[in-house]
């Protein structure tokens, strides 16, 4: 590569980090006052641009009705996240923070199906910039004036929102708010006008964001959930709560992933490396170093002990046998009453049901939150596919291998992921979930790319819908069977041990971080097992069973149906995958209206599903007793 | 003035406060004396409105208090100085202060930056100062300078001696004795007897979530087999 096109990439990375970084930097605010991981960030990002195209077509053309459209666009998305904050999340400060996290996701679901109503799925180009569409020679390259203007953005507003931080009250409320928000209250400052104007900002600079990129980027309905893993990426890597950082960060992974492009395909030491493929990791793999040298990001400290009523989760309750019994009979006999649709749906429940009590597993007892349980599901479909067709291994052989498979991977991954906690875990989960899907996403040769593969069937003895059906519930039965009796043995009395109390653990001679790396790697194992369990009963597998999305979806089943009781994740698949079935049947905006049942649960029900109806029932017996 | 009565509370299912009540009038430093886990704390965070109380009632200047959030409730003038200090450790002094600034009130004496440094003059030497960088002893009066910016008609403030070296013990006690004097209600938790002794005019003993002694501080220091009772450690 030459200097000037080596130039001209390096400015085009600093361009993209702009915009990542005013959403990281709302994304920071929010997290750090409000304690909510905000999901919907990525999707104020996308309303953004939506926004700034039709206010510039409604102003007209000149340079003047272009940036008002900018700035409207940037105050109308902060208003909808005042609406946001007003309507939803205020109900639920209260509740655990994963299910504010879900509340969030339900409200991804419920934009992007907004958006599409109004804007339609086909992708907006918008204006070039009037006044601004020239561009500069460098180095016998040419430069738009309008990515050079936002270069310069980015540091001025991380200026302005610095002093409004620093020489306004209203920023020392917001800082003494992120370092302990209990204490700002009994100081007589009222917390819920705080959260909506924080909100605002928040979501202005995420829409201020999405708006400025309309004269680069398209406007599209896939922006949401790629932006929010870059903002995840960026305020993790930069350090949560640090602005500086968030830039810092914001310009490596901006830089880097221009690089990568421009780069192409080079040898180094004889090998051929296309470093165009690496872009849709590199970010991941930067995330994955920085956590690992310095835990808490590049400017991070590490996070203040967050003040809270919160009591610890009460104690699980085995499954009584009378129960397990009566829902074995019935799937026992369901398909022999039934048609081969029930068959079916019951077939992807019950891996979907494993998949989600593989993350309860790690999640509620064990304390780690994934946000990346999908690499593991796709890496157990995808070993059983690869040792089906490329290896040519007997049907029976892949399909056992495939969980030992995901489960080594669990071993590399886990021995990272175990040494951090609470959101930056979260995080390393996502970037290694993210690494393994782009992984199987590029590798044609291997996994057939984004086409997928086909043709993989079972074995003649299991060929037919039922022999399969009372395969897959043998399996997924055990599975569950198998992680439930785990929490009741010592090594699971262990993990909650270390969850609970991790410095008391310690002290007493238990090895925390080994034990967490083992349920790692158990849940890994089952989510394989889910993963190859449900591959061949499709026959065809793609990349998306190790995405984001099946990540969230594995996420909002555990919430769903509550992370504090052992049923609740069975019952949150069966739910989703139901509803997600039905409703798809029905409507094209099934998301909208899925997100809209998931926000009723959540603020009805904040202790989910299975939890909340135990409450409900408790109280049934206290009134007749 | 501050009136409670009868008043519970739970962390959980551990039900900590039994039917407490207690009272402290308009210009009154009342003192809340106990053995570690007592209640003492839980009563302040309770009437504060940051525990729920389940039962009983809080009254403070003619309006009933035990349903509001904390924020209201420190708006009404009254202000609570928590046991941790919880210095925003990022934020200068002034920033901290600025935190805890409420309007004026009537009937209630009104605090500026600079009158509270004249109360606590280490603090107006080190205005820029985080308050992470300083000592146990300048985070206690900062603590206290925070509430005070609400300008309060009362305060409860949370063993405001421990841990303190003597000398800045004593300095307290002259602070203190100022609030009263400002006609502010002083509600204090302490377990340093000396320290009682020199501010305060009433005495409460609580145990096990109960009062089990209300008089004067004179009584209180003239029933040697009472404190051997429940304050001796």
């Amino acid at each position: 590569m030459t200097l000037p096109s080596l130039l001209i990439q390096l400015l085009n990375g600093l361009t993209d980090a702009s915009s990542l970084f005013l959403v990281s930097a709302g994304l920071s605010l929010i997290f750090g006052v409000t304690r909510i991981v905000n999901f919907a960030h990525g999707s104020l990002y996308m309303l953004g641009l939506y926004m700034a195209y039709s206010l510039i077509q409604l102003l007209g053309r000149t340079p003047l009705s272009f940036w008002a459209g900018v700035i409207l666009a940037a105050i109308a998305v902060g208003v909808v996240g005042v609406v946001i904050e007003m309507l939803v999340l205020r109900r639920i400060y209260r509740a655990p923070e994963l299910f504010q996290l879900l509340a969030t996701f339900a409200i991804v679901l419920i934009v992007k199906d907004t958006t599409l109503y109004i804007w339609g799925s086909e992708d907006l180009v918008g204006p070039r910039a009037p006044g601004l569409t020239m561009a500069f020679d460098i180095l016998g390259k040419r430069l738009p004036a309008y990515d050079l203007l936002l270069i310069v953005v980015g540091p001025v507003v991380l200026g302005l929102v610095w002093l409004l931080l620093t020489h306004t009250r209203w920023g020392a409320l917001v800082r003494a708010a992120t370092q302990d928000r209990e204490m700002v209250g009994a100081l007589g400052v009222d917390q819920a006008k705080l959260f909506t104007s924080v909100f605002f900002v928040g979501a202005a600079l995420a829409g201020l964001g999405g708006a400025l990129q309309i004269p680069r980027e398209p406007a599209n309905l896939d922006l949401d959930l790629s932006v929010i893993a870059d903002a995840f990426v960026v305020t993790v890597v930069g350090g949560l709560g640090s602005l500086p950082g968030a830039l810092l960060a914001a310009i490596l992974i901006g830089v880097a992933k221009s690089l990568c492009i421009g780069i192409g395909t080079t040898s180094i030491l004889g090998f051929e490396i296309d470093f165009s493929r690496l872009v849709l990791v590199v970010e991941f793999v930067i995330m994955g170093v920085v956590l690992v040298l310095r835990p808490y990001g590049l400017l991070g400290k590490p996070p203040a002990v967050v003040r809270a009523a919160g009591s610890a989760p009460p104690p699980l309750t085995p499954p009584r046998w009378p129960t397990a019994l009566a829902w074995i009979a019935l799937l026992v006999i369901a398909p022999m009453i039934s048609d081969d649709y029930i068959a079916a749906l019951l077939i992807d429940i019950a891996c979907f049901a494993l998949f989600a009590v593989s993350l309860h597993f790690i999640m509620g007892p064990a304390g780690m939150i994934s946000f990346g349980h999908a690499a593991y599901f796709g890496l157990g479909a995808y070993a059983g596919a690869v040792l089906l067709k490329r290896a040519g291994l007997p049907m029976e052989v892949s399909f056992l291998l495939a969980p030992f498979i995901a489960a080594a991977f669990a071993v590399l991954y886990g021995w990272f992921c175990v040494r951090l906690s609470g959101v930056y875990l979260a995080m390393l989960t996502l970037a290694f979930a993210q690494i393994t899907w782009s992984i199987v996403f590029q590798w044609d040769s291997l996994t057939s790319g984004s086409n997928g593969m086909v043709g993989i069937w079972p074995a003649a003895w299991l060929s037919t819908k039922s022999a399969y059906y009372y395969m897959t519930m043998v399996c997924c039965g055990l599975g569950i069977a198998f992680l439930w009796r785990v929490l009741f043995s010592p090594f699971g009395f262990t993990l909650r041990a270390g969850r609970d109390s991790p410095l008391r653990a310690e002290a007493i001679g238990i090895d925390v971080r080994g034990f967490q790396w083992m349920a790692f790697v158990l849940a890994g194992a089952m989510a394989g097992l889910a993963g190859v369990t449900l591959a061949f009963s499709k026959g065809s597998i793609s990349p998306s069973a190790a995405s984001i999305s099946q990540s969230t979806d594995g996420l909002v089943m555990v919430l769903l149906g509550g992370v504090e009781t052992l049923t609740g994740p069975v019952v949150g698949a069966g739910l989703f995958t139901w509803l997600r079935d039905g409703l798809a049947r029905e409507t094209d905006y099934w998301r909208a209206v899925f997100g809209l049942i998931i926000l009723l649960i959540v603020v009805l029900f904040p202790q989910g599903l299975v939890g909340g109806l135990k409450v409900l029932l408790g109280r049934w017996r206290e009134s007749r007793a | 003035m501050l009136s409670v009565k009868d008043l519970h509370a739970y962390y959980g299912r551990a039900h900590i406060l039994h039917g407490l009540s207690l009272e402290a009038d308009a210009g009154e430093v009342v003192a809340l004396l106990g053995r570690n886990g007592a209640g003492k704390s839980t009563t302040m965070k309770t009437i504060m409105g940051l525990v729920p109380p389940a039962q009983g009632e809080v009254n403070f200047s003619g309006k009933r208090i035990d349903r509001l959030p904390s924020y209201r409730i420190a708006r009404l003038g009254l202000g609570y100085v928590p046991e941790e200090r919880r210095i925003f450790t990022e934020l200068t002094v002034l920033e901290n202060l600025s935190v805890g600034r409420q309007p004026v009130r009537d009937g209630a004496p009104t605090w500026t930056e600079e009158r509270l440094f004249a109360l606590f003059p280490n603090l107006g030497r080190m205005r820029d100062r985080p308050g992470g960088r300083m000592s146990g002893g300048e985070q206690q009066m900062l603590t206290i300078a925070r509430t005070l910016m609400g300008n309060p008609r009362c305060v409860m403030l949370d063993e405001p001696s421990e841990g303190l070296a003597p000398i800045i013990v004593e300095q307290m006690a002259e602070s203190i004795r100022a609030l009263k004097g400002e006609g502010l209600s002083v509600l204090l938790c302490e377990q340093n007897l000396h320290f009682c002794q020199a501010v305060a005019d009433r005495a409460y003993i609580i145990e096990k979530g109960q009062i089990h002694f209300a008089g004067s501080m004179a009584e209180l220091m003239a029933d040697a087999a009472l404190r051997e009772q429940y304050l001796s450690v």
